[in-house]
C-alpha cells in the first residue's frame, strides 16, 4: 500500500478520541440503550458488527449528532462537542444528481462558505485522480458505477478534512471485488483519523478493525471481539488468523439468536 | 417531427371537410377549412392584435402566478403557522370555481387586462404552489442529514438541497400550468372586455360570423400549444440531470 496521504492543504488534524459515557435511547418504550459507555479510540479504526436492527446504526447517529441522546454525554477526548469535527458516510452514496462530481464533493464548502475556494477544488481533483475519477469531475454522478459513486462519497467525506469519521455500512451495496478494492482505498485515505466503522461483513472488520466490537441484546450491550495480529490490510493469513475469524463468526450467530429467538440458530 | 405534425395536421382538416360536405351546413353553423383560412388571412391584422392581448394576459398570469406558488411554498415550507392557517385556504381557493369570481374580478379590476392577469394568476398559482412545496417537503432525508454534519445553515440547506430536489416537482407544476393559462385569460374576456381573442370570440359568434370565430379559436389552440412546448424546452435546458426515461425526441 501507498504511504499515508497527507491533505495538502490540510491543518494535519491530531488524533482525537471519542467517549460516550452512559448513554440512553428509547425507540417506542423500548430501551435501545441504557447507560451505555463507548470508546473509540484515536487515530484507530474501530469496527461495530452485530444483528441487524440491533441499534449499531443508531449509536453511529448519535455520535454524528443526526440523533439525540436522552440521556448521557457525548464527547470528544479532550472533553470538548464533537460539533464540526466528524464527517460521515453512509451506505447510500448521496451524491445530488444536479451536481457534477467535484460538485459533490466539495458540497460542505458550498454549505458552510457559498463556494469551494479554488485551493479546494485543486485539493478534491487531486484526491479524485487519485481514486481513479480524474477524468470524471465534471460528469453527473449518475452516469457513474456504484464502485465510481461511492469513491465519489469517500473523497467527499476526506475532503472535510475532520478528524473523527463515522462510517455506516460504507462499502455493503458494492459487488465483492470493489468492495476488497474500495477498503483499502479508504483504509490508507483515513489513515491517522478516528474511524467509527459500522459493518455486517466479519471479514471487513477483521480486515479494517485496530479493534473490533460486537452489540448485542436489549438493550444493547458491547462485547470486545479478538483482533488478529498486524496492522490492518497487512494481517498474515495463518492459523491463528482463522481461528479468530471462526470465534467472531460464531459470536455473531450467537448474537443474531439471542436477537430473534426461534428463528432457528446453529 | 415537422412531418408527423403536418400528417395529423392535414389528416384533421381533411376529416373536416369531408364533415363539412357530408352535413352540407352553411357557412354561419361549420365553415369549411378553406373559408376558415380566408377569415384568417382576410382579418389577420385584428386577430394578430386580439392574440396578441391573449397572448400577454397569459404569459404575465404565468409570470405572476409562478412568483406567487413559489413564494407561498416557500412560506409553507418554513413556517408551521403558515402551514396549519395557509393550507386550507390554499385548498377552499380551489374549491370555488374561477368562473364564478370572474364577474367578481372585472366589477374590481376593471374591463382591461388587469381582471384577466388576476384570473390567469389564480388559475396558474394553485398547480405552481401545490408541486412545488410537495417537492420542498420530500427532499431526501439522507441529504438532509448529510448537510448536517457539514454544519449547513438552514438557509444554506434551503438553497443548495431542498430548492434544487424540488425543482423536478415544480416543472411538472409548471406544465400543467402552462395548459391551463389559456383557460384562465379567455374566461375573463368572455365574462367582460373590451380585446382578446375572447373577446373576438364573443364578438364572431354575436355576428354569426362563425368563420371568423374558427379562426381565432385556431390561433387560441396555437398559443397554447406553443406555450407548453416552449415550457417543455426551457424545463429540459434547465433540468438536464432530471432522469427522463421516455428519450425527449419522442414528442417531437
Amino acid at each position: 500500500m501507498s504511504a499515508p496521504f497527507v491533505l495538502p492543504a490540510s491543518s494535519n488534524p491530531t488524533p482525537l478520541a471519542v467517549q460516550i459515557r452512559g448513554a440512553r435511547l428509547a425507540f417506542g418504550g423500548v430501551p435501545l440503550f441504557s447507560d451505555l459507555d463507548f470508546d473509540l479510540e484515536a487515530g484507530r479504526w474501530t469496527c461495530l458488527l452485530g444483528p441487524s436492527g440491533i441499534g449499531k446504526s443508531t449509536l453511529l447517529r448519535l455520535i454524528a449528532g443526526l440523533t439525540q441522546t436522552e440521556g448521557g454525554i457525548i464527547s470528544a477526548g479532550d472533553g470538548a462537542g464533537l460539533e464540526g469535527r466528524i464527517a460521515w458516510m453512509a451506505q447510500d452514496d448521496l451524491l445530488l444528481p444536479w451536481l457534477d462530481v467535484l460538485g459533490n464533493v466539495t458540497l460542505g464548502a458550498r454549505l458552510r462558505q457559498g463556494r469551494a475556494a479554488p485551493a479546494l477544488t485543486e485539493l478534491a481533483q487531486i484526491l479524485l485522480h487519485r481514486v481513479g475519477l480524474g477524468h470524471r469531475t465534471h460528469d453527473r454522478p449518475a452516469t457513474l458505477s456504484g464502485g465510481e459513486r461511492q469513491r465519489a462519497a469517500l473523497v467527499r467525506t476526506l475532503i472535510e478534512d475532520r478528524p473523527i469519521v463515522l462510517m455506516d455500512e460504507p462499502f455493503s451495496a458494492l459487488d465483492a471485488i470493489t468492495r476488497w478494492r474500495l477498503q483499502a482505498e479508504a483504509a490508507s485515505l483515513l489513515r491517522g483519523r478516528t474511524v467509527l466503522l459500522v459493518t455486517h461483513d466479519p471479514r471487513e472488520a477483521l480486515r479494517l478493525g485496530h479493534r473490533i466490537f460486537i452489540m448485542s441484546g436489549t438493550p444493547a450491550c458491547l462485547g470486545r471481539a479478538p483482533c488478529p495480529r498486524g496492522e490492518p490490510l497487512q494481517r498474515p493469513d495463518d492459523e491463528s488468523f482463522r481461528q479468530i475469524e471462526a470465534a467472531l463468526l460464531g459470536r455473531l450467530v450467537a448474537a443474531d439468536s439471542e436477537q430473534r429467538p426461534g428463528d432457528g440458530g446453529p | 417531427m415537422i412531418g408527423r405534425a403536418f400528417v395529423t395536421f392535414a389528416g384533421l382538416i381533411a376529416a373536416w371537410q369531408v364533415l363539412v360536405w357530408a352535413t352540407a351546413l352553411p357557412i354561419y353553423m361549420l365553415p369549411s377549412p378553406v373559408q376558415t383560412a380566408a377569415a384568417l388571412v382576410g382579418r389577420y391584422d385584428i386577430i394578430l392584435w386580439h392574440g396578441g392581448v391573449t397572448a400577454l394576459e397569459i404569459v404575465l398570469g404565468l409570470t405572476f402566478g409562478t412568483i406567487i406558488g413559489g413564494a407561498s411554498a416557500l412560506l409553507l415550507l418554513s413556517f408551521r403557522p403558515a402551514r396549519r392557517w395557509l393550507l386550507p385556504m390554499l385548498l377552499v381557493s380551489q374549491a370555488i370555481p374561477v368562473f364564478a369570481i370572474a364577474p367578481l374580478l372585472v366589477l374590481w379590476l376593471g374591463y382591461g387586462l388587469a381582471s384577466k392577469v388576476a384570473m390567469a394568476t389564480l388559475v396558474i398559482f394553485f398547480p405552481v404552489a401545490a408541486t412545488f412545496y410537495d417537492g420542498l417537503r420530500r427532499t431526501h432525508p439522507g441529504w438532509l442529514d448529510l448537510a448536517r454534519t457539514m454544519q449547513a445553515s438552514p438557509w444554506a440547506t434551503l438553497r443548495h438541497i431542498r430548492l434544487p430536489a424540488a425543482l423536478p416537482a415544480l416543472a411538472s407544476g409548471l406544465r400543467v400550468a402552462a395548459g391551463v393559462a389559456p383557460i384562465g385569460a379567455v374566461i375573463g374576456e368572455w365574462v367582460g372586455s373590451s380585446a382578446g381573442l375572447g373577446y373576438l370570440m364573443l364578438q364572431a359568434n354575436a355576428r354569426l360570423q362563425t368563420d371568423l370565430m374558427f379562426a381565432a379559436l385556431f390561433v387560441l389552440a396555437l398559443i397554447g400549444v406553443g406555450l407548453y412546448f416552449a415550457v417543455d424546452a426551457g424545463l429540459r435546458r434547465l433540468l438536464p440531470w432530471l432522469p427522463d426515461t421516455l428519450p425527449a425526441t419522442d414528442m417531437e
